[in-house]
């Protein structure tokens, strides 16, 4: 069932826990409510994202659009476990679960998706680059792995400023980004200040279309997590309930001083990079196997056979969500779009002479 | 006693320290070692806590101060050599220079860039990097040429809120000497006159302004008087100083030490030609490095950059038109 030989990686990784058999145990702080939530910000995300699709195919929305199908629960469990106003979190494209469990509200999404101008990016950037950086969560940038020391930087501040006690700092990365210099170094330095980061590595197994064996040589990417002295966990990121506790875990040890944590997820993306994309080089038995599960319909039958959630309550979250993503497209599909003409060409903050540019 | 133009941009930093509790620095060997032209000697002991050494990670350094800017701190970031920098391009074009357009943040952040050639530092201690930082938008490049400006700049450049890449002349370090370093200084964005003229007009910053003005003594003896305008930032540009220099000159050449395609000296001639065309009683001119790589030896390296010969040979060629 798992991507790694554990044999090959005992001994290696004491800090790995085995999360294969793991049962789930509920802690204060990953409980019924916890998996409750998360998994109300799974579905959240896939609906709107499945809508997102919708409007994409009908030319209703420009640029690209970047699904987060599959990644959810390891993506949903990562949010609940942050505290808005107090923690920070970097999210990447396929994070829509994450961020509105860390609280984004769904306009932010649909607003800068469509190009209207009361979103946060107000048309300047579009789609998942979008953020509240003033409360706590940052813009992403199109370069991969860019967002880690800018979460270190967050981190490093509030230590300046003297508020870092019990806080923590989160992102997101694909397997992909774990090739890039910006990885290696701003999570070389959050392991040198010992700050409280979370870098989660959604190893979807393809880097747009490249596959893992062109992308790295160990066996496991969680291997890293020894050579930057920090914490390393696997987990199966199909599984609800092994996401929740070791996320929930990563997420503790990070806040109570542990140093940064890293964990990385196994699974796979169920869409195509984008939706330009139908994901064709991905082989017929890798959709077919452990992987090739879908965490949603896994995660409700958790909840249901765990007795946190029952079908039929289920169903009304789905309900709900669906009328909330229908409105928050209507709204923003009914907001003006950026003008030109009045538009502000000022890139910098500092009012300068007309003269002097 | 006078004071070096590192001896300034040390001052300015402990001003800043001192007056600003959102201010820290942070770089390479910055801290007890003091930096590697001592910018920051003494400056880990009098604020503990403010001033850090970052592993040799520019990219990340970068990083770490546009998330610490969010937070609302004002990082100093010294880059050991503007060289380097090019590891940390992406943050800084990319992340810093953008956000405030991108999401009405703004990046309060100064980058310190040691530029510029000195004897013996070859390819990749003597680079200047600020027509290509200037090209992106959301950033301010300064470019001081005076102890003065090195101790103003540095300080106007972290109160300001955008994104600032300080770009200091290595050469000018110790060389450069000035009885007063504070007092009266001109805003970033303005120009100012290094020396009055009224035959030609040399636009150029750091460095470069004192081989301008070299080579413009020289002419003096043929009886020509050459202004030199000192840009100070080049970024934001002040066009009015240089097209008043123009205009009282009938003459332009644009001076700078970085590669000769593109960058500060092509915007320079490219403004006043849209925009004082019917200034010009000759041809614009332009002089920077050769286009190679800064060579190492001392022979080599002094035949790179501009120097008062050439300088002159150019203002020669300027004049005869």
């Amino acid at each position: 069932m798992k991507a790694v030989a554990r044999s090959e990686l005992s001994g290696l990784l004491s800090r790995v826990p085995d999360t294969e058999q793991k049962p789930f145990i509920a802690t204060p702080a990953v409980d019924g409510d916890f998996l409750r939530s998360a998994y109300r910000s799974m579905l959240s995300a896939r609906i709107l994202e499945s809508k997102l699709s919708s409007l994409y195919k009908a030319g209703k929305i420009v640029g690209g659009v970047y699904l987060g199908k599959g990644q959810e629960a390891i993506s949903g469990t990562l949010g609940t476990a942050l505290i808005k106003g107090k923690d920070c979190f970097a999210p990447l494209i396929r994070d829509q679960a994450g961020r509105t469990a860390f609280g984004e509200p769904m306009l932010d999404c649909t607003r800068t998706y469509l190009g209207s101008v009361e979103g946060p990016m107000k048309g300047r950037d579009g789609n998942i680059h979008r953020g509240r950086p003033l409360e706590g969560m940052p813009a992403m940038i199109s370069h991969l792995g860019a967002a880690v020391p800018v979460i270190a930087g967050m981190l490093f501040a509030k230590r300046m400023k003297g508020v870092l006690d019990g806080c923590v700092g989160a992102t997101c990365v694909g397997d992909g980004a774990t090739s890039t210099g910006a990885f290696h170094e701003g999570l070389n330095t959050a392991a040198v200040e010992k700050l409280p980061l979370v870098i989660v590595v959604a190893n979807n197994q393809f880097a747009y279309s490249t596959p893992n064996n062109r992308q790295f040589a160990c066996a496991d990417l969680v291997e890293r997590a020894r050579g930057y002295g920090v914490g390393g966990f696997s987990v199966d990121g199909t599984d609800l309930l092994a996401c929740a506790s070791v996320v929930g875990e990563a997420v503790r040890k990070a806040r109570e001083g542990g140093g940064p944590q890293m964990v990385v997820a196994h699974l796979l993306r169920l869409s195509g990079h984008g939706e330009h994309d139908d994901g064709a080089y991905v082989p017929d038995e890798t959709r077919a196997g452990h992987y090739g599960r879908d965490c949603i319909d896994v995660g409700a039958q958790q909840l249901i056979a765990g007795g946190y959630a029952s079908e039929e309550e289920i169903q009304t979250w789905r309900d709900e969500l669906s009328e909330e993503v229908q409105k928050a497209v209507a709204q923003a599909q009914q907001e003006p779009v950026p003008d030109p003409y009045r538009e502000d060409w000022s890139a910098l903050s500092t009012k300068f002479p007309s003269n002097q540019s | 006693m006078s004071v070096t133009y590192i001896d300034a941009i040390r001052e300015a930093q402990q001003d800043l320290l001192r007056e600003d509790d959102r201010v820290f620095l942070y770089g390479q060997d910055i801290a007890s070692f003091g930096g590697a032209f001592k910018a920051t000697k003494g400056l880990a002991d009098e604020f503990p806590g403010r001033v850090f050494d970052s592993p040799i990670s520019e990219d990340a350094m970068i990083g770490l101060a546009v998330g610490a800017a969010i937070e609302g701190m004002r990082p100093i970031i010294e880059m050991q050599f503007a060289d380097f920098s090019s590891v940390a391009f992406n943050q800084i074009v990319n992340q810093a220079a953008t956000h405030f357009y991108r999401t009405g943040v703004p990046i309060p952040l100064t980058v310190r860039l040691p530029s510029g050639g000195t004897p013996g530092s070859g390819p990749f201690h003597s680079q200047s990097m600020e027509g290509i930082y200037a090209q992106y938008p959301g950033l301010v490049v300064v470019t001081p040429a005076t102890v003065s400006d090195a101790y103003h700049m540095l300080v106007d450049s972290v109160k300001l809120d955008d994104p600032v890449l300080y770009c200091e002349h290595k050469f000018l370090y110790r060389w450069l000497k000035s009885k007063k370093i504070k007092g009266e200084h001109l805003p970033i964005g303005k120009a100012r006159i290094a020396r009055p003229g009224k035959h030609a007009t040399v636009v150029t910053y750091s460095a470069m302004v004192h081989e301008a003005v070299r080579a413009a003594d020289r002419l003096q003896a043929d009886g020509w008087e050459i202004e030199v305008v000192d840009l100070r930032s080049v970024k934001p540009l002040d066009i009015d100083t240089v097209l008043a220099s123009v205009a009282r000159t009938g003459r332009l050449l644009a001076l700078g030490e970085a590669f000769p395609w593109g960058g500060v000296t092509s915007e320079v001639v490219s403004r006043v030609t849209e925009e004082g065309f019917h200034l010009l009683d000759a041809p614009p001119q332009r002089l920077n490095s050769r286009d190679t790589p800064v060579p190492y030896h001392p022979k080599l390296w002094a035949a790179h950059r501009p120097t008062p010969e050439s300088i002159c040979e150019s203002l020669r060629k300027l004049l005869s038109f």
